[in-house]
């Protein structure tokens, strides 16, 4: 780790002007991400700039019935309050299912969004990697691959985004509000991750210099039946090797709404449109539930390794949807 | 629970609960481990790995690096200390030449130590050694390790020779009623202790004081004279708390390198591995490949028995993962055959990790035992019960005791083995399907000469030293209550101090020995004392010392057969839809000789039992072919066991003291790894119908097994 | 020996267990190094320095954290417990009590961050919060018993090679109970005074 300057910035126009005044400056939230990063030499900032403390804390209701969630706030606020907890369960087990709880006290909303992959070649700076080192090669196409992308990837690059909180949230349509040295700007979360293509090192749409200052949910009646599941390789502590949020509104045996997002496999938290295209409208049974996650699926892409993820999905809808039908039943 | 005897009459401390002597100091951290004592003038020492797998150093570009700030040396092929390899070490094996650190200017594998940058500060240390370039002359390297290897070769380990075969094997086979034949493999295993490799080493008035975290002091002090053609008496070694160890705490690049920054700028230098440094130079569980044959008459009894075990090595050091062992000792047959066979490759060296040998091969053969039962239609208990051999398979000897049927007896009646339904794949809670599985274990029982003095203090207390090494065994407690009863005192007049070279040769914490080894010294020295002191006339101010040495009566130890046992029982739950495996319960019941505390034996036998699910279900070292270096060597990566991962686990044992140990003691810390992944294997076939004979039985793994796996 | 404060090192004032301490720190200098090789409070452990393991978990302002990703300068302001601060003087905190009484340890080096880590949770459920394996998240459903299985999860940050999961599960529990039994006797105060007083009279 190199020696690096560090500042706290006070309110978000001094955060905005320090990150301006150096283009080696990063934003440092909760650090459970950026500063691991700088322990294994994949970041070399030469400053930080604190926004921890800025005054991004809160979660508020919005006039429409929906939240705007700050970006500092933490990990385990989010999944502790009891507007998520009522209004978008899935949100909070998607959050409560990353990490550990000493992590989700420290991580933040925003930094969460900005987390980079957990690909293993990503993190080892002696090993090739396109995303760390463009052009390098990917090292996971003809290697180790098993937890690697099914969906939306190139050849370029296979790594999956590791959030389990962004794949709820994209679920329930949020929208990434940020700030720049020019004013305000907002983004769906559907168009925050840029596609892999041949730059997978771009990861987002922010603009250079943007501050995210908080997620706003739009109100989402469909959320109240929701669900997140997760499948990893050991039973707590250990990111995804494939993960879904759903929600489902079932009326007079007809799916009236429904919400679906796939984690762990893709470079971004994945919304499933073409399976809840097929879903609505139609009936709610297991048979269903098959065809509209074989419509997502079609477009999968595995590698010799993880073409299991292509039956894990599947499943996961199948299961997930037929427990909300059965809740959406009682 | 604690149970220390504070009354005028002596203790019965032995078969007692007891808390942890040390466990005031671990539960406010106060106990201070090897990187944790301060020194002044310390200075920080990190290694620099290499980042290929097999050529040529070029140079080290260390000019730039020594600019830096804070920056005192860097030391590399070039210009490090010579050290002296040629000698023979501990248990007769030549020394791990990764030890011999910047000797010469090859890299035999991935993460081989090229440099060591020493520094005022660990900040300034670690971005001194990721900056430092060293350039190479890269050659290809052959990593890949499957079945098939035409150089593989037999290779005599610790665990016996490299092949023993008897009988006929193909005719006994031929004439079998029912015949198995199945390849089983398990991955490269980290051990992954919690507290990282440390140590700090200075120069005190022309000795050399080695603050280190491993499993036997005078082990690394004599190992760091050889090296350093120093005498043995100037080096001295302490290691009061270990955070962990499981075969991985020996003698290891770090301590050398201190050693030699220490030589080289005469003043304290602490190196400590960091923990994906810990995945190149801790050492490792070789991964294996298994071939049982298993031939069987119609009533289960077999009549042929075969048990192959592939590991890997590196180029430069021999190791084997001698998987075929437990067949050894298991099992007979007329046709008997066992053989551990090795392959070279471009690797670090692996070594001993608990149970080296057992834990693998036990998921092989008890997993093919499982499986002849099943063709059988003989419950597998049943089976094992009618294949109890009455002498060694393989020597012939007399078992000192065997009491793996009681502990299948026991075992069956408390887990409710009775009222299971064989068949596979038929019970379902939920989105789970439920099976159970069972296992035998087995470990080698040994004593090692050791030394000990005792101690009658003027105060009326007494002080035990001993070079025993306390890594989370509760080996302290233990000998304190030893100690104890053979003073014929309470527990609170006994203070046994461990960890120091300096108290002279014991068996390392090692092999299920130590504890044994060393109650032995220390109840010869008790006893000693006890008669000394009931002729002399009160205590002096300097006490009364007596030392004992066990060397004479180990040696003088009949041949026999000598082995720990235990039956392995554990419930499973399958999601096949997800691929998740859940462990709901384990049960374990060992005959595992005289258990000296229960609460901290009961902690080491459920301990190698979650090893167990860990290897079963979680752990997998990933060696990437392209770069032959591991990927995702971190606990992010390498997956143990989680809380969550793990359920309510009962350990309980039979009486089954040692005969021939004077306080009766056999070992627990490895037996209860033993049998685990077979148990839990096995529940998964009663739970879903499909063998797994590949380990960790991840999701995807169940997730992609055909209905026939 | 840092330098003086410049563009890379800072002067910070932390606040462990209580007390004060000022020091000039390298900016790339964690929580956990500073602890440990500055302070000479060796209590946190760094078993991965990664946020992987959880040996070095602390609490910041009553919430637990893994000091090794934290950086020193980064956490001025905040109020920092070790396991150094836990016990009360002597008197050991009941989950430290219950982890030595139960053997919830074997090598001892994951355990400060156990402890600290268990205090955590048994707060953590005391506020109500729900864990990823409590069935229902509403708030409606009330907060979730603190059975073995929400231990468990609660406390899966903490890694411990030696696998006392299953006594530090049984020592969670023990203490949690205690705790749970003085915040009754607490709430019984805050309702009613009186009687509250009545028996600590009767105590004493």
């Amino acid at each position: 780790m190199k020696e690096f300057g560090y500042q706290r910035a006070a309110d978000v126009s001094g955060a905005l002007a320090l990150l301006d005044a150096d283009p080696d400056a990063r934003f440092l939230g909760g650090g459970t991400n950026l500063v691991d990063l700088m322990k294994t030499g994949v970041e070399r900032p030469g400053r930080l700039v604190d926004v921890r403390e800025l005054p991004l804390d809160r979660i508020e209701s919005t006039e429409d019935g929906g939240l705007r969630i700050g970006a500092t706030v933490t990990n385990s606020d989010l999944a502790a309050h009891p507007d998520v907890r009522r209004n978008y369960p899935a949100l909070t087990q998607a959050v409560l299912a990353g990490a550990s709880g000493q992590l989700r006290n420290m991580a933040t909303v925003g930094g969460n969004l900005l987390q980079r992959t957990r690909c293993g070649y990503f993190s080892d700076v002696s090993k090739p990697c396109n995303k760390r080192v463009p052009g390098s090669g990917c090292s996971a196409i003809e290697g180790e691959h098993h937890n690697h992308a099914i969906l939306g990837a190139s050849d370029h690059c296979v790594a999956t985004h590791p959030s389990d909180m962004g794949v709820a949230l994209t679920a329930f349509d949020a929208v990434v509000d940020y700030e720049t040295v020019d004013g305000p700007g907002q983004l769906a979360l559907t168009d925050f991750y840029l596609p892999v293509g041949d730059t997978p090192h771009r990861e987002t749409a922010l603009p250079p210099g943007a501050l995210i200052t908080g997620v706003t949910l739009p109100p989402a009646p469909v959320a109240a039946n929701s669900r997140y599941r997760k499948v990893r390789e050991r039973a707590s502590y250990a990111f995804a090797i494939g993960s879904i949020a759903a929600a489902l509104d079932v009326q007079d045996g007809v799916v009236r709404d429904v919400r679906l997002a796939f984690g762990a496999v893709a470079s971004r938290p994945w919304r499933a449109h073409a399976a809840e295209q097929a879903l609505t409208g139609g009936p709610v049974d297991a048979a269903a539930f098959a065809a509209a996650a074989d419509a997502e699926l079609a477009a999968a892409r595995p590698l010799p390794h993880n073409g299991y993820k292509v039956t894990l999905m599947r499943n996961l809808v199948v299961a997930v949807l037929s427990e909300l039908a059965e809740e959406a039943g009682r | 629970m604690t149970t220390t005897t504070t009354g005028t009459r002596p203790a019965q401390a032995v078969g007692t609960a007891h808390t942890r002597v040390e466990g005031p100091d671990k539960v406010t951290g106060a106990a201070r481990y090897a990187g944790e004592i301060p020194f002044t003038e310390l200075a920080h020492g990190w290694l620099v790995l290499s980042t290929i797998t097999r050529g040529r150093i070029r140079s080290v570009e260390d000019a730039a690096v020594l600019e830096m700030p804070g920056v005192l040396t860097v030391l590399h092929h070039g210009n490090a200390p010579r050290v002296d390899t040629g000698y023979t070490g501990m248990m007769g094996m030549s020394p791990d030449p990764t030890i011999a650190v910047f000797q010469h200017d090859r890299v035999p594998h991935a993460g081989w130590p090229v440099a060591l940058v020493v520094a005022e500060t660990s900040e300034q240390a670690r971005e001194a050694a990721e900056a430092l370039v060293v350039h190479y002359e890269e050659e290809p390297h052959n990593v890949t390790f499957s079945g098939e290897h035409p150089d593989a070769y037999p290779a005599p380990g610790v665990g016996g020779p490299g092949v023993t075969e008897k009988g006929d094997l193909a005719a006994e086979l031929a004439a079998s009623a029912v015949v198995l034949d199945a390849e089983y493999t398990t991955p490269e295993e980290h051990h992954n202790p919690m507290e990282p490799h440390a140590a700090t080493a200075h120069w005190d008035g022309g000795r050399l004081e080695v603050v280190d975290s491993n499993q036997g002091t005078l082990w690394v002090a004599n190992e760091l004279a050889n090296l350093f053609s120093l005498d043995p008496a100037s080096v001295r070694v302490r290691s009061e708390h270990v955070g962990g160890g499981f075969g991985s705490k020996g003698v290891r690049a770090h301590q050398v390198a201190a050693v030699m920054a220490a030589t080289v700028l005469a003043r304290p230098v602490r190196v400590v591995m960091t923990r994906r440094q810990m995945f190149s130079l801790a050492g490792y569980r070789s991964p294996t490949t298994q071939r049982v044959r298993l031939g069987a008459d119609a009533e289960g009894r077999l009549r042929a028995l075969e048990h192959d075990c592939l590991s890997l090595t590196s180029t430069v050091h021999e190791f084997v993962e001698a998987g075929a062992g437990p067949a050894r000792v298991m099992y007979d047959a007329p046709a008997h055959r066992t053989a551990n066979r090795l392959v070279r490759l471009d690797v670090p060296s692996p070594t001993f990790m608990r149970a080296p040998g057992e834990a693998p091969g036990s998921f092989a053969l008890e997993s093919a035992v499982d499986e002849l039962a099943e063709k059988c239609g003989i419950d597998p208990i049943e089976l094992r019960l009618r294949n109890e051999p009455a002498a060694g398979p393989v020597s012939g000897l007399p078992f000192s005791t065997r009491n793996l049927p009681a502990c299948f007896r026991e075992g069956a009646r408390r887990f409710g083995w009775a009222d299971r339904d064989p068949r596979p794949g038929v019970r379902r809670d939920g989105r789970w399907l439920l099976g159970t599985g069972t296992a035998a274990a087995s470990f080698f029982v040994g004593a090692m000469p050791s030394t000990a003095a005792a101690t009658a203090e003027a105060d009326g207390t007494f002080t035990v030293r001993i070079n025993a090494s306390d890594i989370g065994t509760g080996a302290r407690t233990a000998l304190t209550l030893i100690a104890a009863d053979a003073l014929q005192v309470p527990t609170d007049r006994v203070r046994v101090r461990i960890g120091d070279s300096d108290f002279g040769p014991a068996m390392i914490a090692g092999g299920s020995m130590g504890t044994r080894s060393w109650a032995w010294a220390v109840t010869a020295a008790a006893d000693a004392l006890r008669e000394r002191v009931a002729l002399s006339d009160g205590i002096p101010p300097e006490g009364i010392t007596v030392r004992s040495d066990t060397t004479d009566a180990v040696g003088a130890l009949a041949q026999k057969e000598r082995h720990s046992f235990g039956a392995q029982f554990a419930e499973v739950a399958v999601d096949v839809a997800t691929g998740e495996v859940r462990v709901r319960r384990m049960l374990g019941i060992f005959a595992a000789g005289r258990i000296i505390n229960p609460l901290t034996a009961r902690g080491q036998l459920t301990g190698g039992m979650i090893w167990g699910i860990s290897m079963a279900l979680h752990e997998e070292a990933i060696r990437d072919e392209g770069t032959g270096a591991l990927y995702g060597a971190d606990l992010a990566g390498y997956h143990v066991a989680t809380n969550a991962d793990v359920p309510l686990i009962e350990a309980d044992w039979v009486d089954d003291p040692d005969p021939d140990d004077p306080v009766g003691i056999k070992g627990i810390g490895e037996v209860g790894i033993v049998g685990v992944a077979a148990a839990i294997a096995n529940a998964v076939w009663h739970a879903t119908g499909v063998r797994h004979r590949s380990l960790p039985i991840r999701p995807d793994r169940v997730l992609t097994a055909g209905p026939h796996a | 020996m840092a330098p003086a404060p410049s563009s890379t090192y800072s002067a910070v004032t932390l606040n462990i267990n209580g007390e004060k301490h000022t020091l000039t720190v390298d900016h790339r200098t964690t929580l956990l190094d500073a602890l440990r090789e500055r302070l000479d409070m060796t209590g946190t452990k760094k078993g991965c320095d990664q946020g992987q393991c959880g040996a070095c978990t602390v609490l910041l302002d009553n919430r637990r954290a893994v000091a090794c990703l934290q950086l020193a300068v980064a956490a001025e302001g905040r109020e920092i417990t070790t396991i150094e601060g836990v016990a009360d003087g002597d008197q050991l905190h009941a989950v430290q009590q219950a982890f030595l009484d139960l053997d919830g340890y074997q090598c001892g080096y994951c355990t400060p961050g156990q402890i600290c880590s268990a205090v955590a949770v048994i707060e953590e459920h005391a506020a109500g919060w729900p864990s990823a394996v409590t069935d229902d998240v509403r708030p409606e459903a009330g907060p979730p018993p603190l059975t073995a299985e929400e231990i468990r999860e609660r406390m899966s940050g903490n890694l411990c090679r030696c696998g006392a999961y299953v006594s530090i599960v049984q020592a969670v529990a023990r203490a949690a109970e205690a705790d749970a039994r003085a915040r009754a006797v607490d709430g019984d105060r805050t309702a009613d005074g009186s009687q509250a007083a009545k028996r600590e009279g009767a105590a004493a």
